[in-house]
């Protein structure tokens, strides 16, 4: 069967001739025109004057347009109406646009873009968390509080309080194609080319600015070069742009960002603020804690208030608190509108109880993984788990044959330190039925030879003057689904020719992650062909209408589901019309290996296509798919958000420098559950590339912005993602074997952004590492630059 | 006349009334649909734009985005497009890419193919330094440095030895010094163009018409390495990657310096010129080539200047070069055995340096007989610890020593705060690479890239 072999990405072949096109490399018609925006140079201020007649006069310029110039709705926000694409009368941050030069060619409006002059009377500028909540700048009124039990009450009688603040800093996609859109007249409406994460978002928006139904425009995406989140609400600008240009001048038009104004102009991860108190019992089990989520979510709602949401329901990670308040504030500044990135807020909520398990190993004096596991929900079984099913090794020594008894279930079930199984929720009330991170991270050590190298990197750090390691084992509990219920769901749209050959398409975009290569296999598998048989095509609004991002993990899972359903209904069509044919039963029709076996008959998938062709048979479905169990209140924040959790495991080894702060990781051993995996390939480049944008956020990724609220990180100049040696040298990856519970496509599990959080492991080895260094706890703070790092050693030491 | 001449996968061209500053990326994309290379960053740090060019040093990779046309003169340039057999034969690093699950959104994949396509032609296989300027989001790097193993000690195939075509002079180009000096000192408000790393972002992205330039690569005679009484003259035109390669043995620190300035496409376009000309208070070179006693030799018209390199650098944005004078060559010693180069940056590889210190001491009978230290990225220029220095000569080396010398920052520098580092850290941290440098000569372990897993 197709599904579970790790065949290579579909577009592989193309991606390394250089003939996979995206939306830039696409031949543009005869005098296509080519847009760029001005931008605001003040964080917050008044517009008073705008002479644009530099911009006009400049070569090749066709129109330039302001906020007076649009025709319709003004806005390009993907929830709360309050993103102009245009700034009317006040700008809201450095970087926003304010108007639109038309040029006949790329570089003629970026010049021209930069001739605006434009005066402004200076508004006072909310730029940090702290002028946020000084001025109550706040999206939602009050900060949202969620809770169960009663945390203060719980931490009062704790025999021990931790408290501590933490910051992290946000992250910019760097996907690496820019932002692009390119739209072409069409009869009543528009045709746009974009990339983008959410094409029915698009088609929404610019049906909306140019004043059609959304009939009139179809939104064709055939891949990205990268999206990360990136692409699910910030593309909007530049694909409103084009069509509203398109539309006015009769000629196509596109738009693409240069590099630094695409970091300028568009949101990022959320930095928070989590400050945390906790109540913790002798062993480190935590009796209660509060946490304060402060998120600095820019000018404009965008995504903040799911984003913050996510990262409430990640507070417990992989815990059960029985006594939790989580106050989240979502911070309205000038800056930037932060947007969606891979987790979704998942990787900050879970970041933060990670740091209070570290800060309580530490001030306890105990194992930090002793205290992770006193304070994991108890065992939940799931079906299987017993054996590795797939495995990359860099270097280092392989991982150990999984022992069929090896796995105990823990010592903190042993010692009886978390309640009963029966009935565990989160603090949103879910129930955990399948938790499986005490098998996981049993084995995981055993594989990582995680105790003989701490204490290895105890004997070092007690040898070695200047150059520390720390080690840290750290795990992941992630909720898959929308939080936005009816988010979940999809629509396919499957075609049959009558030589066999089969036609794909569905809602689910190409970022990279190899969605359609996934979802092909589960097309070929449901018609025993070979997934080559079945033709990949560009999502289209025009196929499959009101689509979902492609986003929250959800691709594979819901597409999947839905292709299924297309396919099946097919199939079934088929089966019956060949039973009837040769006088069997549907059920004894067979689709296998490229052929179809009736009753006792035997033809290729072809000739079947064929007869039911001849025979009159409908070759074409649409399949649905809407996801089950799940219903939300998020004003109670009670519910079942997510139809599953997917789980996993890293371990980290560092080294760090105690004279500079420079550090790298040395190696990593990840064991990360995708359920039974659609293709194990796709999934594990899933969870290398996760590791390593995971811990490029929480290392060498800083975003810097001035006093003036400039981003001064606004190009790879300054911005460091990680480069090809900051992989860690050895990088062992391997997939737990554990069939999904739940029934999602054939048991498989969402891996897009759990392996993300991964990264963790870094943050936590390098904690481990500064911790060496002295007696105090070193209250390390992401990203852990060498500055940071340095910072964090002098803490250790007492020299803070 | 100004014709510009060139293979392109294979194919002569000649361009004519080509702008000087177009880039080859534009020129590609745009003028000749070749669409595979990609702009990912278009100022040379993203790599997605990789290209190979040949010429009679050998093949190297490029950054497209930030060479022009008329760099391209008498070359040979391969193209994503023009990988591949004539037949369709999949060369060995596309065949790897795929096979090792190597390209996820595929858009940095040109990039990387042509970065190893490049190394696999000249016999590299240090993976991690030559795909240092191409950037990936998506896989973590590992696949791809699995295909690049696959690829390692595998030949070129031979279609893509290109015969370099047979052109008239470079246009926009002086032959020789001699010519050079002569035109630039009748055209004093001219730009030099040598690699074009720095003065390509002046135009793609600061948006700067240049109406008159002249390009370097013409002038053979200022890329020679000789040696000299006393060391070695480094002509201005030498690339980085050259000057590395010359002084691995010789020079060890200043190499393994050389080794993390930029990417591989930047060192090797890059001169050594153009790194001490352009005045950058945090490039990389100066602070090693002037705690070495480096030699700078200016020329304007038929006259000659020699000062030491730390007499070059002024103030900010302001060198020691008259109208019309350029650099034409740098003297290092033959070898400096003291040298230590510390190199402190957000990422190791292909970054700009916080603080870049460089410490040159001699040690006769313990007691420290010469000292001279120089950091980047603590000033305006790059600048020696002249307090530094004094607190160390004729004291015994010892860590007493170096840690009395410490206070004795503050009176040399006053660093300033920015996106890379804050001033305080930039501080403390100088002051701990002269511990460092201790530690280091007295045999302990003090660098995180030299830790094995």
């Amino acid at each position: 069967m197709s599904v579970g072999t790790p065949l290579p990405h579909d577009s592989a072949p193309l991606h390394v001739a250089g003939s996979a096109r995206y939306v830039d490399d696409m031949p543009l018609p005869a005098n296509a025109l080519h847009l760029a925006f001005g931008l605001s140079t003040v964080a917050h201020g008044e517009i008073t004057g705008m002479d644009l007649s530099a911009v006009r006069a400049s070569p090749g310029v066709v129109a330039v347009w302001t906020a007076a110039d649009l025709p319709f709705a003004n806005d390009v926000s993907p929830s709360a109406h309050d993103e102009p694409l245009l700034a009317t009368g006040t700008v809201h941050y450095v970087g926003q646009p304010v108007f639109l030069v038309v040029a006949e060619n790329h570089l003629a409006a970026r010049k021209a873009a930069r001739k605006g002059k434009i005066s402004y009377r200076d508004l006072p500028a909310l730029l940090t968390v702290d002028d946020a909540l000084a001025a109550e700048s706040r999206f939602e009124g009050g900060p949202v509080i969620w809770a169960r039990g009663d945390a203060a009450a719980a931490i009062a009688g704790a025999p021990k309080v931790i408290e501590g603040r933490f910051d992290m800093g946000g992250q910019e996609h760097f996907y690496l194609e820019g932002q692009a859109a390119l739209a072409l007249p069409a009869e009543g409406g528009v045709t746009v080319h974009c990339s983008s994460q959410h094409p029915t978002e698009i088609q929404h928006k610019v049906a909306e600015a140019i004043g059609v139904p959304m009939n009139a425009v179809r939104v064709e995406m055939r891949r990205m070069g990268g999206g990360f989140g990136g692409k699910e609400s910030q593309g909007n600008a530049l694909a409103v742009s084009c069509a509203l240009i398109a539309r006015a001048f009769g000629r196509a038009a596109k738009m693409r960002y240069d590099r630094d104004d695409d970091m300028v102009i568009t949101g990022k991860r959320h930095d928070f603020r989590i400050d945390y108190r906790a109540g913790v019992s002798d062993e480190g089990r935590i009796l209660g804690i509060e946490f304060r989520h402060l998120a600095r979510c820019g000018w404009s709602q965008d995504l903040s208030l799911p984003v913050c949401d996510r990262a409430m329901l990640h507070a417990d990670n992989a815990y059960l608190l029985e006594n939790i308040r989580i106050e989240s504030h979502r911070l309205k500044t000038n800056t930037q509108s932060a947007t969606a990135y891979r987790g979704f807020g998942g990787p900050q909520g879970m970041l933060g109880i990670e740091r209070v398990m570290d800060h309580v190993a530490h001030d306890l004096g105990l194992d930090p993984l002793a205290v992770r596991r006193a304070n994991f929900y108890a065992e939940m079984g799931d079906a299987s788990g017993g054996s590795i099913a797939a495995t990359v090794n860099e270097g280092g020594e392989a991982p150990l044959p999984p022992g069929g008894d090896a796995f105990s279930r823990g010592s903190a079930v042993a010692r009886g330190a978390v309640p009963a199984a029966h009935g565990q929720t989160t603090p949103y009330q879910q129930p955990v039925e399948d938790f499986i991170l005490h098998r996981l991270c049993a084995r995981l050590e055993k594989t990582s030879d995680f105790q003989a190298r701490r204490a290895a990197a105890a004997e070092w750090n007690a040898a070695e003057p200047i150059l520390k390691k720390g080690i840290a084992l750290t795990p992941v509990k992630f909720g898959i689904s929308f939080t936005l219920t009816h988010l979940n769901q999809a629509g396919a749209l499957v075609h049959v020719y009558q030589d066999g050959s089969i036609h794909m398409n569905h809602g689910g975009t190409e970022m990279g992650q190899g969605l359609h290569r996934k979802v092909a296999q589960v097309a070929a598998s449901a018609f025993g062909v070979d997934a080559g048989v079945v033709a990949i095509t560009a999502t289209d609004t025009g196929k499959v209408p009101n689509t979902s991002a492609t986003a929250a993990s959800s691709g594979a899972d819901l597409n999947g589901m839905a292709v299924k359903a297309a396919c099946d209904t097919i199939r079934e069509r088929m089966a019956e019309y060949l039973a009837e044919l040769h006088q069997t039963e549907p059920r004894k029709v067979h689709f296998e290996n490229g052929r179809v076996f009736v009753g006792g008959a035997e033809m290729s998938f072809a000739e079947a296509a064929a007869r039911c062709y001849q025979g009159r048979v409908s070759l074409s479905s649409t399949g649905f798919y809407a996801t089950p169990k799940i219903s939300w209140d998020r004003v109670k924040g009670q519910g079942r958000p997510f139809y599953y959790f997917a789980y996993g495991a890293a371990v980290s080894e560092v080294v760090i420098d105690t004279l500079t702060g420079e550090n790298r990781i040395l190696r990593v051993d990840i064991l990360h559950d995708a359920g039974a995996s659609l293709n194990p390939a796709l999934d594990i480049g899933q969870i290398e590339g996760g590791y390593v944008q995971g811990a490029g956020w929480l290392t060498t990724e800083e975003l810097v912005w001035d006093e003036k609220g400039r981003l001064r990180t606004h190009a790879p100049s300054t911005y460091k993602i990680p480069a090809c040696s900051d992989r860690p040298r050895v990088f062992n990856v391997t997939l737990w074997d554990g069939a999904n519970r739940e029934e999602t496509i054939y048991r498989s599990k969402a891996v897009g952004e759990p392996p993300f959080m991964l990264g963790i492991s870094a943050f936590s080895a390098l904690a481990e590492a500064c911790a060496a260094c002295g007696p105090a706890y070193p209250d390390l703070q992401a990203p852990a630059t060498a500055e940071a790092v340095l910072a964090a050693v002098n803490r250790a030491k007492g020299r803070a | 006349m100004d014709d510009i001449a060139f293979l392109l996968n294979g194919t002569p061209v000649v361009l004519r009334g080509e702008a000087p500053t177009r880039t080859l990326l534009d020129w590609l994309r745009e003028g000749r649909g070749l669409t595979g290379t990609k702009e990912g960053c278009n100022e040379g740090d993203c790599g997605a734009c990789t290209v190979m060019v040949t010429d009679h040093a050998g093949t190297r990779a490029l950054n497209a985005c930030i060479l022009f046309l008329p760099q391209l003169h008498g070359k040979a340039v391969r193209t994503v497009e023009g990988l591949a057999g004539p037949e369709g034969e999949i060369h060995p690093a596309q065949a790897a890419m795929v096979d090792k699950h190597g390209s996820q959104c595929g858009f940095c994949t040109p990039g990387f193919v042509m970065s190893m396509a490049a190394a696999q032609v000249r016999g590299a296989v240090d993976h991690d330094d030559y795909l240092a300027g191409n950037l990936c989001r998506c896989t973590g790097y590992a696949p791809i440095v699995r295909a690049a193993e696959a690829v390692a000690g595998t030949a070129a195939p031979e279609w893509l030895a290109d015969a370099l075509p047979e052109v008239g002079p470079a246009p926009f180009a002086p032959g020789s010094s001699d010519e050079l000096a002569v035109w630039y000192a009748a055209h004093p408000e001219a730009v030099l163009i040598a690699g074009a790393t720095d003065v390509g972002l002046w135009v793609t992205k600061q948006l700067r018409d240049l109406p008159e330039v002249a390009f370097l690569h013409a002038c053979a005679d200022l890329q020679q390495i000789e040696p000299v009484a006393g060391g070695l003259r480094i002509g201005a035109g030498v690339t980085i990657a050259a000057l590395r390669a010359a002084v691995a043995g010789s020079h060890p620190a200043l190499a393994e310096l050389l080794r993390r300035f930029a990417s591989e496409q930047v060192r090797g376009a890059a001169t050594i010129g153009g790194n001490i000309a352009n005045g950058s208070p945090i490039g990389d070179a100066p602070p090693a080539l002037i705690a070495m006693g480096a030699r700078l030799h200016l020329r304007k018209g038929d006259a000659r200047r020699e000062i030491a390199l730390e007499e070059f650098f002024l103030d900010y944005g302001k060198q020691d070069r008259a109208k019309g004078e350029f650099v034409e060559a740098v003297t290092i010693p033959a070898e400096a055995p003291g040298l230590a180069c510390y190199k402190l940056s957000k990422r190791f590889d292909q970054d700009i340096s916080a603080v870049c210190g460089c410490f040159n001491i001699e040690v006769k009978c313990s007691i420290i007989e010469s000292a001279r230290i120089a950091f980047g990225g603590m000033a305006g220029v790059p600048k020696r610890a002249a307090a530094v220095e004094a607190a160390l000569i004729g004291r015994a080396f010892a860590l007493e020593t170096f840690e009395a010398a410490l206070p004795a920052f503050a009176k040399d520098f006053t660093p300033m705060s920015d996106m890379r580092a804050s001033a305080g850290y930039r501080l403390e941290a100088a002051g701990n690479m002269l511990i460092r440098y201790f530690h280091e000569r007295s045999g302990a372990k003090v660098n995180v890239l030299e830790v094995m897993p």
